[in-house]
């Protein structure tokens, strides 16, 4: 697997034009409507086009590259109808859905740069395991640490965008399973770990030496989240290699 | 459906084990507060205080509380019932809608008499069941299929059953029915589905119908106007929780669900009565005496199906006869029962949806949804939801418990999104805990004690998680409540500290009740799909 590059600026150029003067339902669309249209293509169309949508062969849905221009309603047509001796089945959503999912995917393209650079997935897993020193957090097909999230499928589950900005801006969106928390014991001790559960009287954690502990509210003098200990790649990497763990971490799909 | 009887549990050994068992005539059911090792209704008496006369267990002492014993359900649906105790023997739900009889002092079982519903039945929120009346000797209990059946208390056996709506039109019941006098009074739930809401009183002995009370007046009838062209007929404002009774009325209380479409207002234009308000029948007619409207043309889904708890109090200087209510809509009412005038309103957790009352009680909203989204307060779900409050006739407070700080971003004509993480994890409650990962901006669950006075609270205990149980205050002063953490709690009546608590694992969907056998006081709460008896060594 490989990030495709999108040097071909022209194309997309060519698409956005196209679709300049077709505008969609966008100005009636709220941001909730986008989200439920993102929730919607990662619930029916990433499982087959892929979270980045590019995962059928000639086109890339994530990206605008489709095998011709098309309008909004042709696009709502066919994900309602499927298209007829293909694999692109006819899905269950309502027309309102189909729209929002249209209206998801043109928010992101326009938000795709046109610059982006070529990613070498054997390069990027050369990175996590060397310069990115990802293993000591992060677990690999059962190789590496398990304090922070496993990644073994991360690339079916997060986009290329996705990772790019937990990569270089962690704490801009953290799971709620995989918050970090501090404990300050009563007689100051100092336990850090991912949040587990707590509730109105107790505080569970998997600790940074990988041990499940359980504390109780009344032994503890502070109980607080706190950032990340995942440090932001955006200096410490060039854009190059950047773009090369994205594309490594992309490929991680099945176990 | 049948009745089956275990044989090795014969009513004999019900009589070894149980007081002697006498029938329980309207007037004990009126004046239960008097007979407190027993808990005949609901919540205590029809005035729905959900205040146990019982001081075995006191402050002091409670620290020491063990669990007696465990009843599980053979039922993964939510457990949302208070049970009824009479002289020793236990009465109790397993949902959707089979009657347990148990021994109360060891929880080991008399009988069980099986209902299956209909597979027609498909209620909104939850197989559930929120519990029984008894009268006589015989037990009532409205089902999710929409029936009313009676089964005799001694032995587990159907006397009867009637159809009280039609299940294959939405309708279902949940609720424990109303016993006055020689009726049985019962709402219909199903208010989410284009139904027309109703209350009846069906005769104790025979089942058979004796009024009914449209939530929805019909053409010709006052309020009929308050909804646009035919949303009358399928208006919703189910009625799914306990009335109330006041003997010196003579009135019948019971709270009214949302209007449907419940977030379409378009369908529906004007107020909508008598949707979200609190409706007095005459017990005798089922005519309309007043009516409050608490959230008039709700597009929120803010029913009002909370329990009416009835006090005789001081206020403002005078003898009164009121009626306090914490709303789903995030508001706080004192109301005067006798005419249904608005006594007092004000916010008992955040809500931004109004900024105040007219003179006659009318809310002025100034929140509404919108095509981008507005931000509500509180959440679709509510300040409180349908778990049942206490009122302490000793400390003069009313014990609620409440979400704070929730809200739901309402978008014109469509579901209501959750604002945070912590609502998206709500469905109207799990059986089972979940991981909990939220901070201190979102929602949260609270125990609060509130003087009628000034609907000001005078104690809180807030709970990490969000709370779907109710309250139980005793005459030693204790509050007991807990949460969708699963921890069951003692608290003190009178300053909130916390005095016990026990880890029931599963969370709390039900008010705790409280009863003695042979002496001896028991706390029974239901948690999870068990039902778990707590007393003193």
């Amino acid at each position: 697997m490989r990030t495709k590059t999108f040097t071909a600026a022209l194309i997309l150029g060519a698409l956005c034009a196209l679709f300049h003067h077709t505008p969609l339902h966008a100005q009636h669309e709220t941001a909730s409507d986008l989200l439920d249209g993102e929730t919607a293509f990662k619930a029916s169309c990433a499982n087959c086009h892929g979270p980045d949508g590019d995962q059928i062969q000639g086109i890339d849905i994530g990206r605008g590259r489709l095998r011709r221009p098309m309008t909004d309603a042709e696009l709502v047509q066919t994900i309602l109808t499927g298209i007829p001796n293909t694999p692109m089945p006819a899905t269950q959503m309502s027309p309102a859905q189909a729209s929002q999912v249209v209206a998801y995917l043109r928010a992101r393209w326009a938000s795709i740069s046109a610059t982006t650079l070529v990613g070498d997935a054997a390069r990027g897993k050369t990175l996590f395991d060397t310069k990115g020193d990802c293993a000591s957090c992060h677990r690999v097909q059962g190789a590496g640490s398990g304090l922070g999230p496993d990644l073994t499928t991360i690339g079916a589950a997060r986009t290329a965008a996705e990772l790019q900005r937990a990569l270089t801006d962690p704490n801009a969106q953290v799971q709620p399973q995989d918050r970090y928390y501090r404990v300050t014991l009563n007689d100051g001790t100092q336990v850090e770990g991912r949040l587990l559960s707590h509730d109105t009287f107790s505080v569970h954690l998997l600790d940074s030496n990988q041990r499940l502990r359980a504390f109780s509210k009344a032994d503890l003098r502070e109980a607080a989240f706190i950032t990340s200990p995942m440090p932001s790649y955006a200096t410490t990497l060039t854009a190059q290699e950047l773009t090369d763990l994205v594309s490594y971490l992309s490929s991680l799909r099945t176990r | 459906m049948r009745a089956r009887v275990f044989l090795a549990m014969t009513l004999a050994a019900a009589a070894l084990s149980a007081q002697a068992q006498s029938p329980v005539s309207f007037e004990r059911i009126l004046h239960a507060d008097s007979e407190p090792h027993n808990w005949l209704s609901y919540s205590v008496t029809p005035f729905n205080q959900r205040y146990s006369g019982l001081t075995q267990i006191t402050p002091a002492n409670v620290k020491g509380l063990q669990q007696q014993w465990i009843w599980q359900a053979r039922s993964l649906e939510k457990f949302e019932t208070t049970p009824l105790v009479v002289d020793g023997v236990m009465y109790t739900v397993e949902a959707p809608n089979n009657i347990v009889a148990l021994d109360a002092t060891t929880g080991r079982p008399f009988w069980t008499f099986t209902h299956t519903p209909a597979p027609e039945a498909r209620p909104c929120c939850g197989r559930v069941n929120r519990g029984l009346a008894i009268l006589g000797n015989t037990l009532y209990m409205a089902t999710i299929d929409a029936l009313l059946i009676a089964v005799d208390a001694r032995s587990g056996q159907l006397l009867w059953k009637t159809t009280v709506a039609n299940a294959a039109e939405r309708y279902a019941m949940t609720a424990p029915p109303l016993i006055v006098e020689d009726k049985v009074i019962v709402g219909v739930g199903g208010g989410d589905n284009p139904i027309r809401g109703f209350i009846a009183a069906h005769d104790a002995a025979s089942g058979k119908e004796l009024w009914r009370f449209y939530t929805i007046p019909g053409p010709g009838e006052p309020g009929h106007d308050t909804w646009s062209g035919d949303s009358w007929k399928t208006g919703g404002t189910g009625v799914w929780n306990a009335g109330a009774y006041d003997p010196e009325t003579r009135l019948v209380y019971f709270g009214t669900g949302n209007p449907a479409p419940d977030w379409d207002g378009s369908k529906r234009l004007g107020d909508n009565l008598y949707s979200d308000s609190v409706v007095a029948l005459d017990v005798n007619t089922g005519k309309l005496k007043w009516h409050y409207q608490f959230t008039p043309h709700d597009e929120l889904d803010y029913d009002s199906t909370q329990v009416p708890v009835l006090a005789d109090i001081q206020y403002r200087g005078q003898p009164r006869k009121v009626m306090l209510w914490a709303n789903r809509n995030g508001v706080m009412y004192v109301l005067d029962r006798v005419t249904g005038e608005f006594l007092a309103g004000k916010p008992y957790v955040k809500a931004n949806w109004l900024d105040g009352f007219d003179a006659k009680g009318r809310p002025n909203r100034v929140k509404f949804p919108s095509a981008e989204g507005t931000l509500i307060y509180p959440h679709v779900h509510g300040g409180t939801n349908w778990a049942p409050p206490a009122f302490s006739p000793r400390t003069g407070l009313f014990y609620v418990a409440s979400w704070e700080n929730s809200a739901s971003t309402a978008i014109a004509g469509q579901f209501p999104k959750a604002a945070t993480a912590n609502n998206q994890q709500t469905a109207m409650g799990q059986t089972n805990l979940i991981p909990f990962f939220n901070n201190d901006t979102e929602p949260f669950g609270v125990v609060r004690a509130y003087d009628p006075q000034t609907l000001n609270p005078k104690w809180e205990f807030r709970l990490s998680d969000i709370t779907w149980g109710g309250t139980l205050v005793t005459a030693s002063d204790l509050v007991f409540s807990g949460g969708r953490d699963g921890y069951f709690l003692a608290l003190d009546g009178n300053t909130g500290a916390l005095l016990w608590k026990a880890s029931v694992g599963g969370q709390i969907n039900a008010g705790a009740m409280s009863y003695s056998v042979n002496g001896k006081q028991y706390i029974a709460i239901a948690a999870g799909n068990s039902l778990f008896a707590y007393a003193l060594p």
